[in-house]
């Protein structure tokens, strides 16, 4: 279980939230909301563990996360705003390069097959700087595939994807939570889930 | 260790793709070193005497020339929160990357330094003191390195500020890289500079993959 207590975040010194508290357990989901600015990216970021937070604290399983920094990463999937995928080399390559970089191994086929289910198949040999922005975001969103994560922290993950990767990530993360997983995500687009918890910034 | 492993086999293939950019620092090293010979002439006894001066001159400028990339690409593209949030320990990872870019930066130097080494009239023992002090010194540049490269990351002209931050740094391993041939020339013996070298090798394992680590957490926030 995640929870968030009292947390404040400012950006240089502009204050973006304060006395923010909420958790999420097992099973549930959380859709963070605000404007453009509203310091969505900043809360995840410091969820996850990237920014530390001005006040308050972010607890998983009760324990703070700085103490327990590697469990609390096993548990956790964060994509970003950022492709993280290398033009250099071709998905399969980016897939098995990047689970093992997060400590498990993952081989050919796997990898073949998590492309194949994000509808990627037949480009899996390509480089991936052929890709187009969409399919770029399906090679990371596979990750979620490959990663035995509960919780999963996804920042904007609808965005440049087309109705059928729209509707796939939706089931995928129906399939998450229902397997008693947990996840928080900012989204400008309508989320394809049944109603969730709201994190308004 | 095997996080260290998997990053610097990952570096190495990344590499392997885009080989013009480890060519660079390579070219450069040989065309610095050669231009000396051509702008002095054949005076040998002078070539002599400035040969591990120019050579270890050379080597740090040309690791510095790959440093503002070893983790520059990561940082534009997530590749380096995705590592910063990984369950294995993300200075393995960081030092796995400073291996590779030894491999690929500071290793063909070594390896070139006594062909190089000949343009200056240096004996066949001059150039084994040269190539030991350079197997030596060269690690510690990549290490140092990675601190500073760390530290200007995302900084706007990174490049000069990261040679200016470096350079200074870089002052003992060349007082001892260049004296170490400058003394065995003298009937000296290089053995008292090579472990020195030494020395702040293993200080700079120690120490600069945590401190590298440290400004990359930093850097990310």
């Amino acid at each position: 279980m995640l929870s968030v207590t009292d947390l404040a975040c400012s950006r240089g010194e502009r204050p973006l939230f304060r006395q923010l508290s909420f958790s999420l357990a097992a099973g549930q989901w959380l859709h963070v909301t605000g404007d453009n600015g509203a310091g969505k990216t900043t809360l995840l970021r410091t969820v996850v563990g990237l920014a530390a937070p001005e006040h308050g604290s972010v607890q998983w399983q009760g324990q703070p996360i700085r103490g327990q920094r590697e469990d609390y990463h096993r548990a956790l999937c964060y994509l970003g705003h950022h492709a993280a995928v290398k033009d250099e080399l071709t998905p399969i390559e980016n897939l098995r390069t990047s689970a093992a970089l997060d400590g498990h191994a993952v081989d050919e086929t796997e990898a073949r097959t998590a492309l194949k289910t994000a509808g990627l198949a037949g480009s899996g040999r390509l480089p991936t700087r052929f890709l187009s922005a969409g399919q770029k975001r399906r090679v990371l969103l596979s990750r979620l595939l490959l990663r035995p994560a509960t919780l999963w922290v996804l920042d904007e993950p609808f965005a440049a994807l087309d109705t059928t990767a729209t509707e796939w990530l939706g089931a995928l993360l129906v399939k998450h939570l229902a397997g008693g997983g947990m996840a928080l995500l900012t989204s400008h687009q309508p989320v394809p889930l049944p109603p969730g918890g709201v994190v308004a910034l | 260790m095997k996080a260290l492993v998997i990053s610097l086999q990952r570096d190495l293939r990344l590499a392997g793709r885009r080989r013009s950019e480890v060519m660079t620092s390579l070219v450069f090293f040989v065309v610095v070193v050669s231009l000396f010979p051509l702008g002095i002439g054949p005076e040998t006894q002078l070539l002599q005497r400035i040969a591990p001066g120019v050579i270890w001159v050379a080597a740090l400028l040309a690791t510095l020339l790959g440093l503002p990339r070893l983790f520059a690409a990561d940082h534009a593209d997530g590749t380096l929160e995705q590592m910063a949030l990984s369950p294995q320990p993300m200075v393995l990872l960081v030092a796995g990357k400073v291996v590779a870019h030894w491999l690929l930066c500071g290793l063909p130097l070594v390896l070139l330094a006594p062909l190089l080494g000949m343009q200056f009239n240096l004996d066949g023992s001059a150039l084994q003191v040269l190539v030991l002090a350079l197997l030596l010194g060269t690690p510690v540049l990549s290490l140092i390195g990675a601190v500073g490269a760390a530290l200007t990351l995302g900084v706007r002209g990174g490049g000069a500020l990261l040679a200016l931050l470096l350079l200074p740094l870089y002052v003992p391993t060349l007082v001892f890289g260049a004296g170490a041939v400058e003394s065995h020339a003298a009937g000296l013996g290089a053995s008292a500079h090579l472990s020195i070298l030494g020395a702040l090798l293993i200080v700079a394992l120690v120490f600069t993959p945590w401190a590298a680590t440290a400004a990359l957490r930093i850097a990310l926030e």
